[in-house]
């Protein structure tokens, strides 16, 4: 097998042997789903800021986001290339399926996020580069090298790097990071973990399988479970405060609460639910809940309804 | 009717050079337009 470099190798797994990847696998292993939320939460950060910022340079600073969520998720495949062959979701990425080369894969990676950084720097500032370079050091040595294969809070800690493209955005627009950008953080970290552990409660033997420890395999589905409650009860005052920082208005405090009661009664149906079906409905209902959370965010602005 | 791997392989690599191509362009254009507004600015 043809092996540029590689993340340790897992007794039993049998990687298929790499051809030439195309623009298709070059793309996928960009995480392209991912980035998509990355850039609307990059996005929503820079227009809440205060404030004008050039469109090209607006453009500029969410192209820069993109690309480094891609270089993060892109390296983050080359790692767990092994893992990802274990689990159904993830067997027909691009290299657990030998559509592409490990070493292209990291290459392309760091190509992309040192490119990403620099071109954020000279574009923007200096703040908003650091903040991206540190978003994508901290997505894969803190999260995925680190965390991930070793406690079942891997995606508490590591939840941050997804959390931090509105903060970058605010910093882009106004070369400083300030209240508004955290509480915009704040949401997306708390938000995280019952979004994944909602998912990991439908794929606990796959992950059982692969060894990584997540909440479900580790303690169980009742703590799993009571976990996801509590962090969305949590999530009701954290999504306040943007309105009580006077970052949003009252259509969004109006709107959040209305938001945050239907999240609860999901994780409320979760806990009751022997199977995993209330589990599958919360997941998806929570990229539903962050979009709404952080169009409503951008539908004040855009309206001027500050309070 | 089965495609020659080979010839499969030369197809891919060609629209890969190609997207790079376009890349590099976009990147050359993407400094200049950079350059221009912060120039303005």
């Amino acid at each position: 097998m043809t092996e540029l470099s590689g993340a340790p190798a897992m007794d039993g797994v049998h990687l298929a042997t790499p051809t030439a990847a195309g623009v298709a696998e070059y793309l996928e292993i960009l995480k392209p789903r991912v980035m998509a939320l990355v850039v609307f939460t990059g996005l929503v950060g820079l227009s809440l800021a205060p404030g004008h910022l050039h469109p090209v340079l607006a453009a500029v600073a969410v192209l820069c986001i993109a690309v480094g969520a891609g270089s993060a998720g892109a390296i983050n495949m080359w790692y767990d290339r092994d893992i990802d062959a274990l689990m159904r979701r993830t067997a027909r990425r691009p290299l657990p399926t030998g559509r592409m080369m490990p070493g292209e894969a990291l290459g392309f990676g760091v190509v992309l996020g040192v490119g990403a950084v620099v071109v954020m720097g000279l574009a923007l500032n200096s703040v908003a580069a650091a903040l991206l370079a540190m978003t994508i050091l901290f997505y894969v040595f803190v999260y995925t090298i680190w965390l991930k294969r070793r406690t079942p809070q891997n995606i508490v800690i590591g939840g941050a790097a997804g959390a931090f493209p509105p903060i970058i955005g605010w910093a882009a627009a106004t070369g400083e990071i300030a209240w508004g950008a955290i509480a915009l953080f704040a949401i997306i970290f708390f938000w995280t973990p019952p979004h994944f552990w909602a998912l990991s409660l439908s794929r606990t033997d796959e992950y059982a399988a692969a060894g990584v420890p997540m909440l479900p395999v580790v303690s169980g589905l009742y703590e799993t479970k009571r976990q996801i409650l509590l962090y969305t009860l949590v999530l009701w005052p954290v999504t306040v405060a943007p309105w009580l920082l006077g970052v949003a208005g009252d259509l969004y405090a109006a709107g959040t609460l209305l938001l945050n009661a239907i999240f609860t009664v999901t994780a409320v149906q979760v806990c009751r639910d022997d199977g995993d079906r209330s589990a599958r409905r919360m997941f998806a209902f929570s990229l539903l809940y962050l979009f709404l959370i952080f169009s409503m965010l951008l539908m004040d602005r855009a309206g001027g309804n500050w309070h | 009717m089965a495609m020659d791997p080979e010839a499969e392989r030369q197809r891919t690599i060609r629209v890969r050079n190609r997207a790079l191509v376009a890349v590099l362009v976009g990147l050359v254009a993407l400094f200049y337009v950079i350059t221009i507004v912060r120039m303005g600015g």
